[in-house]
């Protein structure tokens, strides 16, 4: 049995095709990830804003994000950009595009969600003891707003990471893509090849994603206490 | 005479076009405490929150110790300072332990040293029972409690009166003395206050002047005494009336006798 991983594994440029493939898939998590909190922190603060012409410019785009699907804007953007408006970008580009339009929207509605939901008294009693409109934010309503984001934060990221795969669809060589070319080939004399294959992707994945949940678990037990 | 801390000279206050508060006209002297009572939508609670500039006001004067409040650019801020203020809803910041929460106000607003602060906070935390409290976080207390450290965040910063919108409104019946003991405790020291409360058994104890307010305006201002046993006005006797209860008898049949009239 061990030959026959070994032989998946080691012919060829298997293992480091696939971690080239893992490389791609980090860069566009952790470049989307990243860009949609930062992008979503602004657009949500503009979601709270009391300018109407701001509030249903927000809600369009989250609404028309929200109903389609990735694997729509993904083709809408990669093949229709060159042809209406003549731009050419990569299909890394596109697929970092695309995620960060997505995870901007969804970020944005939980930062809009956590500072709604704030008790209209906390800013009051801020008032009361005489601190500024600045001190009320820095030191009671972002720090509460921030534990609140959190889970949907940690939630948003995993959800970002475990999607990426769409991106096989317009052709980036992320891992799960590059797995796949290597099932396809070696399959033929190994009958195994897609278990293994995919078995390290899913070790992969969770590698990634898992301590990504502990730490969120970890900061609310903080938190709590 | 003695001084005025609070001066109130034809206060109107509106959310949009409904005006809840007409003319109001009060003065609070040093020391003092005023009751305000009255049924619920008189005005009560937004007349102390006008004062502590919570609700902006559209027509009329608020002065503190003599300077307006209400005239000119305000710093909020610096005036809130000099009046304390504790609410209905249990309103600590949850994410701070109970320290943490007494010390920002001092700390951060007021910029003072966090030595002195801390000790007289340890004083005043001492007296309303809570001292081995002072590492709770807010979820660990009962809602008397709470409401102690809520009264001991707004005292620390050494206010000039203190304002208690409803503050027993919400605790169950058990824990509404202990709040209303720590009150009873200031206006022994001399605190100025102004407290909106139901608890009538408190506002005969605790106020030099009982304020009836009914329709946005001061239908009657009496010491506690007259006011409770002859009010004299036809509004008040209603108001009073609502809290008192006709006895009611179930007959029983073997004590029939008791209850035939």
């Amino acid at each position: 049995m061990l030959d026959s991983v070994a032989s998946i594994f080691l012919s060829g440029r298997n293992m480091s095709r696939l971690m080239e493939g893992l490389a791609v898939t980090l860069e566009i998590s952790v470049i989307s990830v990243v860009l949609s909190m930062l992008l979503g922190i602004f657009v949500g603060l503009a979601m709270t804003s009391r300018n109407r012409l701001v509030l249903a410019g927000t809600r369009i785009y989250l609404e028309i994000i929200r109903v389609m699907p990735i694997l729509v804007l993904l083709f809408l953007f990669y093949y229709s950009l060159s042809k209406i408006w003549g731009i050419n970008l990569s299909a890394m580009s596109v697929a970092i595009l695309v995620f960060t339009l997505w995870g901007t929207a969804e970020m944005a509605d939980l930062v809009r969600g956590a500072i709604t939901s704030m008790p209209r008294h906390q800013r009051e009693s801020g008032r009361a003891i005489g601190l500024t409109e600045s001190q009320i934010n820095r030191y009671i309503i972002i720090p509460q707003a921030v534990r609140r984001l959190l889970p949907g934060v940690i939630n948003l990221t995993t959800r970002m990471i475990k999607t990426t795969p769409f991106v096989f669809f317009i052709n980036v060589p992320d891992l799960v893509k590059v797995g796949q070319q290597i099932v396809e080939i070696t399959g033929m004399r190994n009958a195994m090849a897609s278990f293994w294959v995919y078995g390290l992707i899913f070790l992969i994945y969770f590698i990634i994603c898992y301590p990504i949940s502990c730490f969120s678990v970890y900061l609310e037990r903080k938190w709590e206490s | 005479m003695a001084q005025h801390v609070l001066e109130i000279r034809n206060l109107h206050k509106s959310f949009g076009e409904r005006e809840v508060i007409h003319g109001l006209d009060l003065d609070v002297r040093k020391g003092e405490v005023v009751v305000v009572i009255g049924p619920s939508g008189c005005g009560k609670s937004t007349l102390l929150r006008c004062i502590n500039g919570l609700e902006p006001i559209q027509q009329g004067e608020i002065r503190l110790n003599g300077k307006s409040i209400t005239s000119g650019k305000i710093k909020w801020n610096l005036v809130r300072q000099q009046i304390g203020m504790v609410f209905q809803s249990y309103d600590l910041f949850p994410h701070m332990n109970v320290m943490e929460n007494i010390l920002l106000g001092p700390l951060k607003a007021q910029g003072r040293k966090r030595e002195d602060v801390e000790a007289e906070a340890e004083a005043l935390l001492a007296r309303v029972g809570l001292l081995d409290r002072k590492g709770s976080f807010p979820s660990q207390l009962s809602g008397g409690q709470k409401q102690r450290v809520a009264i001991v965040r707004a005292l620390c910063m050494k206010p000039e009166m203190m304002l208690f919108d409803e503050v027993t409104a919400s605790l169950d019946p058990e824990m509404v003395r202990e709040v209303l003991d720590v009150i009873l405790g200031l206006a022994d020291e001399g605190m100025t206050m102004m407290i909106v409360t139901h608890e009538m058994a408190f506002a005969k104890a605790v106020a030099d002047r009982v304020i009836f307010m009914d329709g946005g305006v001061v239908v009657e201002s009496a010491k506690p005494e007259a006011f409770f046993a002859q009010p004299q006005t036809d509004r008040a006797r209603k108001f009073l009336n609502t809290f008192q209860f006709n006895e009611v008898r179930h007959c029983l049949e073997e004590d029939d006798d008791e209850c035939l009239p």
